[in-house]
Protein backbone atom coordinates (compact mmCIF):
# COMPACT_ATOMS: atom_id res chain seq x y z
CA UNK A 1 0.00 0.00 0.00
CA UNK A 2 1.23 3.13 -0.73
CA UNK A 3 1.32 5.80 1.52
CA UNK A 4 2.97 9.10 0.64
CA UNK A 5 0.71 9.81 -2.26
CA UNK A 6 -2.71 9.95 0.26
CA UNK A 7 -0.58 11.54 3.08
CA UNK A 8 0.19 14.22 0.32
CA UNK A 9 -3.35 14.27 -1.17
CA UNK A 10 -4.24 14.66 2.60
CA UNK A 11 -2.47 17.99 3.53
CA UNK A 12 -3.60 19.43 0.10
CA UNK A 13 -7.27 19.16 1.26
CA UNK A 14 -6.61 20.56 4.23
CA UNK A 15 -4.32 23.31 3.58
CA UNK A 16 -6.46 24.18 0.37
CA UNK A 17 -9.52 24.51 2.23
CA UNK A 18 -11.32 21.94 0.91
CA UNK A 19 -15.18 22.59 2.01
CA UNK A 20 -16.26 19.02 2.38
CA UNK A 21 -13.58 18.39 4.81
CA UNK A 22 -13.75 20.86 6.89
CA UNK A 23 -17.37 20.67 7.25
CA UNK A 24 -16.57 17.69 8.88
CA UNK A 25 -14.24 18.81 10.82
CA UNK A 26 -17.11 22.23 11.90
CA UNK A 27 -19.92 19.47 12.46
CA UNK A 28 -17.25 17.88 15.04
CA UNK A 29 -16.21 20.64 16.54
CA UNK A 30 -19.45 22.38 17.10
CA UNK A 31 -21.36 19.16 18.40
CA UNK A 32 -18.13 18.31 20.42
CA UNK A 33 -18.09 21.64 22.05
CA UNK A 34 -21.47 22.16 22.59
CA UNK A 35 -22.44 19.21 24.17
CA UNK A 36 -19.46 20.11 26.46
CA UNK A 37 -20.67 23.45 27.34
CA UNK A 38 -24.47 22.70 28.03
CA UNK A 39 -23.41 19.42 30.42
CA UNK A 40 -20.21 20.86 32.25
CA UNK A 41 -22.33 22.97 34.79
CA UNK A 42 -24.57 20.19 35.78
CA UNK A 43 -22.13 17.32 35.86
CA UNK A 44 -19.31 19.98 37.66
CA UNK A 45 -21.98 20.74 40.36
CA UNK A 46 -22.82 17.46 40.54
CA UNK A 47 -19.31 16.40 41.04
CA UNK A 48 -18.92 19.07 43.98
CA UNK A 49 -22.08 17.83 45.72
CA UNK A 50 -21.10 14.24 46.08
CA UNK A 51 -17.92 15.36 47.22
CA UNK A 52 -18.81 17.53 49.30
CA UNK A 53 -21.88 16.33 51.01
CA UNK A 54 -22.64 12.98 52.78
CA UNK A 55 -26.24 11.58 52.17
CA UNK A 56 -27.79 8.12 52.04
CA UNK A 57 -26.96 6.46 48.57
CA UNK A 58 -23.58 8.38 48.33
CA UNK A 59 -21.39 5.57 47.78
CA UNK A 60 -24.04 3.97 45.32
CA UNK A 61 -23.68 6.86 43.84
CA UNK A 62 -20.32 7.24 43.26
CA UNK A 63 -19.85 3.31 42.27
CA UNK A 64 -22.80 4.28 39.62
CA UNK A 65 -20.96 7.02 38.02
CA UNK A 66 -17.33 5.65 37.89
CA UNK A 67 -19.25 2.60 36.32
CA UNK A 68 -20.84 4.85 33.30
CA UNK A 69 -17.07 5.61 32.68
CA UNK A 70 -16.78 2.26 30.33
CA UNK A 71 -20.22 2.19 29.44
CA UNK A 72 -19.91 1.51 25.65
CA UNK A 73 -20.92 4.59 24.00
CA UNK A 74 -22.53 2.40 21.34
CA UNK A 75 -25.14 1.52 23.96
CA UNK A 76 -25.89 5.02 24.37
CA UNK A 77 -26.47 5.35 21.31
CA UNK A 78 -28.90 2.29 20.81
CA UNK A 79 -30.90 4.39 23.58
CA UNK A 80 -31.15 7.40 22.25
CA UNK A 81 -32.33 6.32 19.20
CA UNK A 82 -35.04 4.03 20.46
CA UNK A 83 -36.16 7.23 22.37
CA UNK A 84 -35.81 9.49 19.33
CA UNK A 85 -36.69 7.26 16.58
CA UNK A 86 -40.88 7.55 15.31
CA UNK A 87 -42.01 5.39 17.40
CA UNK A 88 -40.14 6.29 20.53
CA UNK A 89 -41.49 8.18 23.30
CA UNK A 90 -39.33 11.22 22.03
CA UNK A 91 -40.19 10.40 18.18
CA UNK A 92 -42.13 13.49 17.97
CA UNK A 93 -39.29 15.84 18.07
CA UNK A 94 -38.20 14.35 15.22
CA UNK A 95 -34.37 15.00 16.14
CA UNK A 96 -32.88 11.70 14.89
CA UNK A 97 -30.04 11.79 12.36
CA UNK A 98 -29.75 15.75 13.60
CA UNK A 99 -26.23 17.17 15.00
CA UNK A 100 -28.98 17.66 17.50
CA UNK A 101 -28.98 14.08 18.15
CA UNK A 102 -25.44 13.78 18.34
CA UNK A 103 -25.36 16.53 21.07
CA UNK A 104 -27.86 14.91 23.26
CA UNK A 105 -25.39 11.86 22.69
CA UNK A 106 -22.59 13.30 23.57
CA UNK A 107 -23.59 15.25 26.26
CA UNK A 108 -24.56 11.69 28.12
CA UNK A 109 -20.90 10.07 27.18
CA UNK A 110 -19.25 13.21 28.76
CA UNK A 111 -21.83 13.59 31.40
CA UNK A 112 -19.79 10.82 34.04
CA UNK A 113 -16.36 11.66 32.72
CA UNK A 114 -16.89 15.49 34.26
CA UNK A 115 -18.59 14.17 37.30
CA UNK A 116 -16.08 11.68 38.61
CA UNK A 117 -12.90 13.98 37.71
CA UNK A 118 -14.53 17.17 39.59
CA UNK A 119 -15.33 14.71 42.13
CA UNK A 120 -11.77 13.59 42.61
CA UNK A 121 -10.81 16.88 42.09
CA UNK A 122 -12.77 18.10 44.99
CA UNK A 123 -12.16 15.50 46.83
CA UNK A 124 -8.10 16.23 46.81
CA UNK A 125 -8.98 19.80 47.68
CA UNK A 126 -7.70 21.52 50.81
CA UNK A 127 -10.74 21.22 53.21
CA UNK A 128 -9.45 24.66 54.56
CA UNK A 129 -10.56 25.79 51.46
CA UNK A 130 -14.42 25.95 52.04
CA UNK A 131 -13.94 26.35 55.68
CA UNK A 132 -12.43 29.57 54.73
CA UNK A 133 -14.60 31.43 52.34
CA UNK A 134 -17.25 30.10 54.63
CA UNK A 135 -15.73 31.75 57.60
CA UNK A 136 -15.54 34.64 55.80
CA UNK A 137 -19.02 35.23 55.27
CA UNK A 138 -18.99 33.59 51.54
CA UNK A 139 -22.58 31.98 51.06
CA UNK A 140 -22.74 28.48 50.07
CA UNK A 141 -22.83 28.53 46.34
CA UNK A 142 -19.94 31.37 46.30
CA UNK A 143 -17.65 29.07 49.04
CA UNK A 144 -18.45 26.25 46.36
CA UNK A 145 -17.47 28.64 43.23
CA UNK A 146 -13.98 29.23 45.37
CA UNK A 147 -13.15 25.81 45.76
CA UNK A 148 -13.68 24.97 41.91
CA UNK A 149 -11.73 27.89 41.62
CA UNK A 150 -8.63 26.68 43.83
CA UNK A 151 -8.82 23.38 41.97
CA UNK A 152 -9.42 24.95 38.11
CA UNK A 153 -6.47 22.27 37.12
CA UNK A 154 -9.00 19.49 37.69
CA UNK A 155 -12.12 20.60 36.36
CA UNK A 156 -10.38 21.75 33.42
CA UNK A 157 -8.96 18.69 32.92
CA UNK A 158 -12.04 17.18 33.25
CA UNK A 159 -13.17 19.79 30.92
CA UNK A 160 -10.24 18.54 28.41
CA UNK A 161 -10.48 14.71 29.07
CA UNK A 162 -14.82 14.85 28.24
CA UNK A 163 -14.30 17.00 25.28
CA UNK A 164 -11.36 14.41 23.95
CA UNK A 165 -14.27 11.40 24.87
CA UNK A 166 -16.79 12.58 22.59
CA UNK A 167 -14.65 14.12 19.80
CA UNK A 168 -12.83 10.62 18.94
CA UNK A 169 -16.39 8.85 19.45
CA UNK A 170 -17.64 6.41 16.80
CA UNK A 171 -20.76 4.34 17.98
CA UNK A 172 -22.78 6.97 19.05
CA UNK A 173 -22.26 9.58 16.19
CA UNK A 174 -23.13 6.91 13.77
CA UNK A 175 -26.01 5.62 15.36
CA UNK A 176 -28.00 8.75 15.84
CA UNK A 177 -26.70 10.73 13.63
CA UNK A 178 -26.44 8.29 10.59
CA UNK A 179 -23.49 10.24 8.99
CA UNK A 180 -24.95 12.12 6.72
CA UNK A 181 -22.64 13.71 4.40
CA UNK A 182 -23.17 17.88 4.78
CA UNK A 183 -25.48 17.30 8.32
CA UNK A 184 -23.69 15.10 10.80
CA UNK A 185 -20.40 12.91 9.32
CA UNK A 186 -17.67 13.94 11.82
CA UNK A 187 -14.59 13.44 12.13
CA UNK A 188 -14.39 9.85 13.31
CA UNK A 189 -17.53 8.49 11.55
CA UNK A 190 -15.93 10.27 7.95
CA UNK A 191 -12.51 8.39 8.78
CA UNK A 192 -14.26 5.06 9.33
CA UNK A 193 -16.31 5.92 6.33
CA UNK A 194 -13.54 6.85 3.83
CA UNK A 195 -11.09 4.35 5.41
CA UNK A 196 -14.02 1.13 4.46
CA UNK A 197 -13.97 2.63 0.69
CA UNK A 198 -10.36 2.41 0.66
CA UNK A 199 -10.01 6.39 0.57
CA UNK A 200 -7.07 6.66 2.55
CA UNK A 201 -6.07 10.59 1.39
CA UNK A 202 -9.24 12.03 3.72
CA UNK A 203 -9.23 9.49 6.45
CA UNK A 204 -5.43 10.77 6.99
CA UNK A 205 -6.23 14.81 6.83
CA UNK A 206 -9.01 13.84 9.56
CA UNK A 207 -6.76 11.97 11.74
CA UNK A 208 -4.22 14.72 11.59
CA UNK A 209 -6.86 17.05 12.75
CA UNK A 210 -7.89 14.59 15.75
CA UNK A 211 -4.41 14.38 16.39
CA UNK A 212 -3.37 17.79 16.61
CA UNK A 213 -6.58 18.65 18.61
CA UNK A 214 -5.00 16.00 21.33
CA UNK A 215 -1.71 17.21 21.17
CA UNK A 216 -3.36 21.07 21.45
CA UNK A 217 -5.73 19.76 24.60
CA UNK A 218 -2.50 18.40 26.05
CA UNK A 219 -0.36 21.61 25.50
CA UNK A 220 -3.26 23.63 27.10
CA UNK A 221 -3.40 21.58 30.33
CA UNK A 222 0.08 21.63 30.62
CA UNK A 223 0.66 25.41 30.51
CA UNK A 224 -2.30 25.69 32.76
CA UNK A 225 -0.50 22.88 35.57
CA UNK A 226 2.61 25.14 35.48
CA UNK A 227 0.00 28.33 36.38
CA UNK A 228 -1.64 26.03 38.43
CA UNK A 229 0.57 26.34 42.06
CA UNK A 230 -1.38 25.84 44.75
CA UNK A 231 -0.68 27.81 47.85
CA UNK B 1 -14.44 49.77 77.49
CA UNK B 2 -15.40 46.55 78.42
CA UNK B 3 -19.13 45.40 77.85
CA UNK B 4 -20.79 41.78 77.65
CA UNK B 5 -20.53 40.81 74.10
CA UNK B 6 -20.51 37.05 73.41
CA UNK B 7 -22.28 34.72 75.89
CA UNK B 8 -22.16 30.64 75.35
CA UNK B 9 -23.65 28.25 77.09
CA UNK B 10 -24.26 24.55 77.05
CA UNK B 11 -22.28 23.98 74.24
CA UNK B 12 -22.32 19.85 74.18
CA UNK B 13 -20.25 17.91 71.35
CA UNK B 14 -19.90 14.10 71.40
CA UNK B 15 -17.81 12.14 68.86
CA UNK B 16 -18.91 8.78 69.03
CA UNK B 17 -18.54 7.21 72.07
CA UNK B 18 -16.32 10.04 73.35
CA UNK B 19 -17.79 13.45 75.39
CA UNK B 20 -15.34 16.47 73.88
CA UNK B 21 -17.72 18.91 75.18
CA UNK B 22 -19.80 19.06 77.95
CA UNK B 23 -22.36 21.83 78.93
CA UNK B 24 -19.34 24.55 78.18
CA UNK B 25 -20.52 28.25 79.10
CA UNK B 26 -18.68 31.41 78.95
CA UNK B 27 -18.89 35.13 78.66
CA UNK B 28 -16.79 37.52 76.87
CA UNK B 29 -16.14 40.88 77.02
CA UNK B 30 -16.10 43.47 74.17
CA UNK B 31 -12.28 45.22 74.27
CA UNK B 32 -10.75 41.84 76.30
CA UNK B 33 -8.79 39.16 74.88
CA UNK B 34 -8.94 35.47 75.85
CA UNK B 35 -6.96 32.82 75.63
CA UNK B 36 -8.13 29.02 75.31
CA UNK B 37 -5.78 26.17 76.51
CA UNK B 38 -5.79 22.73 77.32
CA UNK B 39 -4.54 19.05 76.44
CA UNK B 40 -4.16 17.88 73.00
CA UNK B 41 -7.61 16.40 72.22
CA UNK B 42 -9.15 18.77 75.10
CA UNK B 43 -11.45 20.38 72.50
CA UNK B 44 -9.95 23.55 72.02
CA UNK B 45 -10.18 23.82 68.09
CA UNK B 46 -13.32 21.59 68.32
CA UNK B 47 -15.07 24.73 70.70
CA UNK B 48 -14.20 27.24 68.36
CA UNK B 49 -14.67 25.50 64.62
CA UNK B 50 -18.47 25.41 66.49
CA UNK B 51 -18.70 29.00 67.22
CA UNK B 52 -17.16 29.79 63.93
CA UNK B 53 -20.28 27.57 62.46
CA UNK B 54 -17.64 24.84 60.46
CA UNK B 55 -18.65 21.82 63.04
CA UNK B 56 -22.32 21.65 64.65
CA UNK B 57 -22.64 21.27 67.96
CA UNK B 58 -24.61 18.32 69.35
CA UNK B 59 -26.54 21.25 71.79
CA UNK B 60 -26.02 25.15 72.87
CA UNK B 61 -26.36 28.14 72.43
CA UNK B 62 -24.63 31.49 71.36
CA UNK B 63 -25.76 35.01 72.34
CA UNK B 64 -24.43 38.14 70.82
CA UNK B 65 -25.37 41.50 71.24
CA UNK B 66 -28.74 40.15 72.87
CA UNK B 67 -29.54 37.93 69.42
CA UNK B 68 -29.12 34.18 70.67
CA UNK B 69 -28.37 31.36 68.41
CA UNK B 70 -28.43 27.64 68.75
CA UNK B 71 -25.42 26.24 67.70
CA UNK B 72 -27.01 23.18 65.97
CA UNK B 73 -27.88 24.62 62.58
CA UNK B 74 -25.66 27.38 62.47
CA UNK B 75 -27.71 30.25 61.20
CA UNK B 76 -25.81 32.73 58.29
CA UNK B 77 -26.57 36.09 59.96
CA UNK B 78 -24.14 34.60 62.81
CA UNK B 79 -21.03 34.05 60.02
CA UNK B 80 -20.69 38.54 59.52
CA UNK B 81 -20.33 38.41 63.27
CA UNK B 82 -17.55 35.85 64.24
CA UNK B 83 -14.45 34.46 62.11
CA UNK B 84 -11.96 31.79 62.59
CA UNK B 85 -8.43 31.71 61.40
CA UNK B 86 -6.88 28.44 61.09
CA UNK B 87 -3.84 27.27 62.72
CA UNK B 88 -2.28 27.33 59.02
CA UNK B 89 -4.32 29.85 57.23
CA UNK B 90 -5.53 29.16 53.75
CA UNK B 91 -4.85 31.75 51.60
CA UNK B 92 -6.83 31.63 48.23
CA UNK B 93 -4.29 30.71 45.15
CA UNK B 94 -4.54 34.76 43.89
CA UNK B 95 -2.81 38.11 45.10
CA UNK B 96 -2.63 39.17 48.60
CA UNK B 97 -5.05 41.78 48.21
CA UNK B 98 -7.64 40.02 46.70
CA UNK B 99 -6.89 38.03 50.04
CA UNK B 100 -7.73 40.33 51.50
CA UNK B 101 -10.47 41.76 50.18
CA UNK B 102 -12.25 38.13 49.82
CA UNK B 103 -14.56 38.55 52.55
CA UNK B 104 -15.57 42.29 51.72
CA UNK B 105 -16.02 41.33 48.23
CA UNK B 106 -18.96 38.40 49.13
CA UNK B 107 -20.11 40.63 51.14
CA UNK B 108 -21.07 42.84 47.44
CA UNK B 109 -18.52 45.81 48.34
CA UNK B 110 -18.06 48.27 45.73
CA UNK B 111 -14.48 48.01 44.42
CA UNK B 112 -13.18 51.40 45.33
CA UNK B 113 -14.21 51.04 48.82
CA UNK B 114 -12.54 47.55 48.97
CA UNK B 115 -9.67 48.64 47.40
CA UNK B 116 -9.32 51.60 50.06
CA UNK B 117 -10.16 49.28 52.99
CA UNK B 118 -7.52 46.06 51.56
CA UNK B 119 -4.71 48.83 51.54
CA UNK B 120 -4.43 50.26 55.32
CA UNK B 121 -5.33 46.49 56.07
CA UNK B 122 -2.62 45.65 54.13
CA UNK B 123 -0.25 48.96 55.97
CA UNK B 124 -1.77 47.72 59.28
CA UNK B 125 -0.26 44.28 58.88
CA UNK B 126 3.30 45.52 57.43
CA UNK B 127 2.53 44.02 54.29
CA UNK B 128 2.01 46.80 52.05
CA UNK B 129 5.20 45.70 50.06
CA UNK B 130 3.48 42.24 48.79
CA UNK B 131 -0.20 43.52 47.61
CA UNK B 132 0.44 41.78 44.55
CA UNK B 133 2.25 38.75 45.56
CA UNK B 134 1.19 35.14 45.04
CA UNK B 135 0.91 33.56 48.51
CA UNK B 136 3.27 30.90 47.72
CA UNK B 137 5.82 33.85 48.03
CA UNK B 138 5.01 34.45 51.67
CA UNK B 139 6.59 33.48 55.06
CA UNK B 140 4.49 31.02 57.33
CA UNK B 141 4.44 34.69 59.57
CA UNK B 142 3.47 36.77 56.52
CA UNK B 143 0.64 34.50 55.22
CA UNK B 144 -0.97 34.41 59.41
CA UNK B 145 -0.65 38.22 59.22
CA UNK B 146 -2.16 38.53 56.11
CA UNK B 147 -5.39 36.11 57.75
CA UNK B 148 -5.65 38.29 60.07
CA UNK B 149 -5.75 41.18 58.24
CA UNK B 150 -8.27 39.04 56.17
CA UNK B 151 -10.70 38.79 58.86
CA UNK B 152 -10.09 42.24 60.40
CA UNK B 153 -11.43 44.26 57.87
CA UNK B 154 -14.88 42.09 58.27
CA UNK B 155 -14.90 44.14 61.81
CA UNK B 156 -16.23 40.87 63.12
CA UNK B 157 -17.76 40.98 67.26
CA UNK B 158 -15.66 37.55 67.79
CA UNK B 159 -12.09 36.86 66.63
CA UNK B 160 -10.79 33.16 66.60
CA UNK B 161 -7.06 32.08 66.29
CA UNK B 162 -5.92 29.09 65.92
CA UNK B 163 -2.36 28.73 67.24
CA UNK B 164 -1.23 31.71 65.67
CA UNK B 165 1.75 31.41 66.65
CA UNK B 166 2.81 28.08 65.83
CA UNK B 167 5.82 26.81 63.79
CA UNK B 168 6.33 30.67 63.87
CA UNK B 169 9.95 32.38 64.23
CA UNK B 170 10.55 34.61 67.28
CA UNK B 171 10.08 37.88 65.07
CA UNK B 172 7.24 36.58 63.21
CA UNK B 173 5.86 35.35 66.08
CA UNK B 174 6.28 39.03 67.88
CA UNK B 175 4.32 40.25 64.64
CA UNK B 176 1.81 38.36 65.38
CA UNK B 177 1.18 38.97 69.10
CA UNK B 178 1.52 42.50 68.31
CA UNK B 179 -1.29 42.13 65.94
CA UNK B 180 -3.61 40.24 68.55
CA UNK B 181 -3.32 42.89 71.23
CA UNK B 182 -4.63 45.09 68.35
CA UNK B 183 -7.60 42.78 67.37
CA UNK B 184 -8.64 43.26 70.68
CA UNK B 185 -8.80 46.67 71.13
CA UNK B 186 -11.75 47.58 69.79
CA UNK B 187 -15.45 46.67 69.91
CA UNK B 188 -15.03 43.21 69.65
CA UNK B 189 -12.68 40.22 71.96
CA UNK B 190 -10.18 37.81 70.82
CA UNK B 191 -10.18 34.09 71.97
CA UNK B 192 -7.21 32.57 70.96
CA UNK B 193 -6.47 28.82 71.25
CA UNK B 194 -3.00 27.92 71.97
CA UNK B 195 -0.17 25.90 73.84
CA UNK B 196 2.27 29.09 73.50
CA UNK B 197 3.51 30.02 76.52
CA UNK B 198 4.76 33.22 75.90
CA UNK B 199 1.41 34.47 74.49
CA UNK B 200 -0.26 32.32 77.06
CA UNK B 201 1.42 34.50 80.09
CA UNK B 202 1.03 37.79 78.16
CA UNK B 203 -0.77 40.19 80.99
CA UNK B 204 -3.33 41.23 78.63
CA UNK B 205 -4.89 38.14 78.09
CA UNK B 206 -7.79 36.07 80.07
CA UNK B 207 -7.01 32.60 80.81
CA UNK B 208 -9.90 29.81 79.78
CA UNK B 209 -9.05 26.23 80.01
CA UNK B 210 -10.84 23.23 78.75
CA UNK B 211 -10.49 20.37 81.17
CA UNK B 212 -12.98 17.16 80.33
CA UNK B 213 -14.96 18.85 78.39
CA UNK B 214 -15.23 21.57 80.21
CA UNK B 215 -14.35 25.61 80.92
CA UNK B 216 -12.44 26.81 83.95
CA UNK B 217 -11.92 30.66 83.47
CA UNK B 218 -8.99 32.33 85.42
CA UNK B 219 -8.15 36.04 86.20
CA UNK B 220 -5.75 37.76 83.79
CA UNK B 221 -2.60 37.78 85.40
CA UNK B 222 -2.07 42.28 85.13
CA UNK B 223 -4.05 44.81 83.72
CA UNK B 224 -3.55 45.65 80.23
CA UNK B 225 -0.16 46.82 79.87
CA UNK B 226 -0.09 47.65 75.93
CA UNK B 227 2.51 45.88 74.37
CA UNK B 228 5.55 47.59 72.70
CA UNK B 229 4.62 47.89 69.10
CA UNK B 230 7.57 47.03 66.24
CA UNK B 231 8.65 50.34 64.17
CA UNK B 232 6.83 49.51 60.94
Amino acid sequence: MDLIEPTLEAFRLLFTGDPQLWRIIWTSLYCSTLAIALIAPFAIALGFLIAKVRFPGRRALVVTVQGLLSFPTVVVGLTIYMLLSRQGPLGFLRLLFTPEAMIIGYMLIAFPVLVVFTLSSVQGADPRVYETARSLGAHKVLAAWTTLREVRFGVMASIFNGFGRVVSEVGCSIMVGGNIAGLTRNIPTAIALETSKGEFAQGIALGFVLIVLALGINAVLSFMQGEGGMT
Amino acid sequence: MTGHLVRIDGVAKRFGDRLVLSGVAARFLSGESYVLTGDNGSGKSTLMRILAGLEDADAGTLEIDGRTARLRGYPEWLRGEIVYVHQHPYLFDTSIAENIGFGLKARGMAPDERRRIVAEALEWAGLGHVAQVRPSKLSGGEKQRVAMARAKVLHPRLFLLDEPTANLDRDGRQRVLDLIHDLGQGENCVLVACHDQELIQLPFMRQLRLDAGRLTAFPKSAEKPVPARRAP
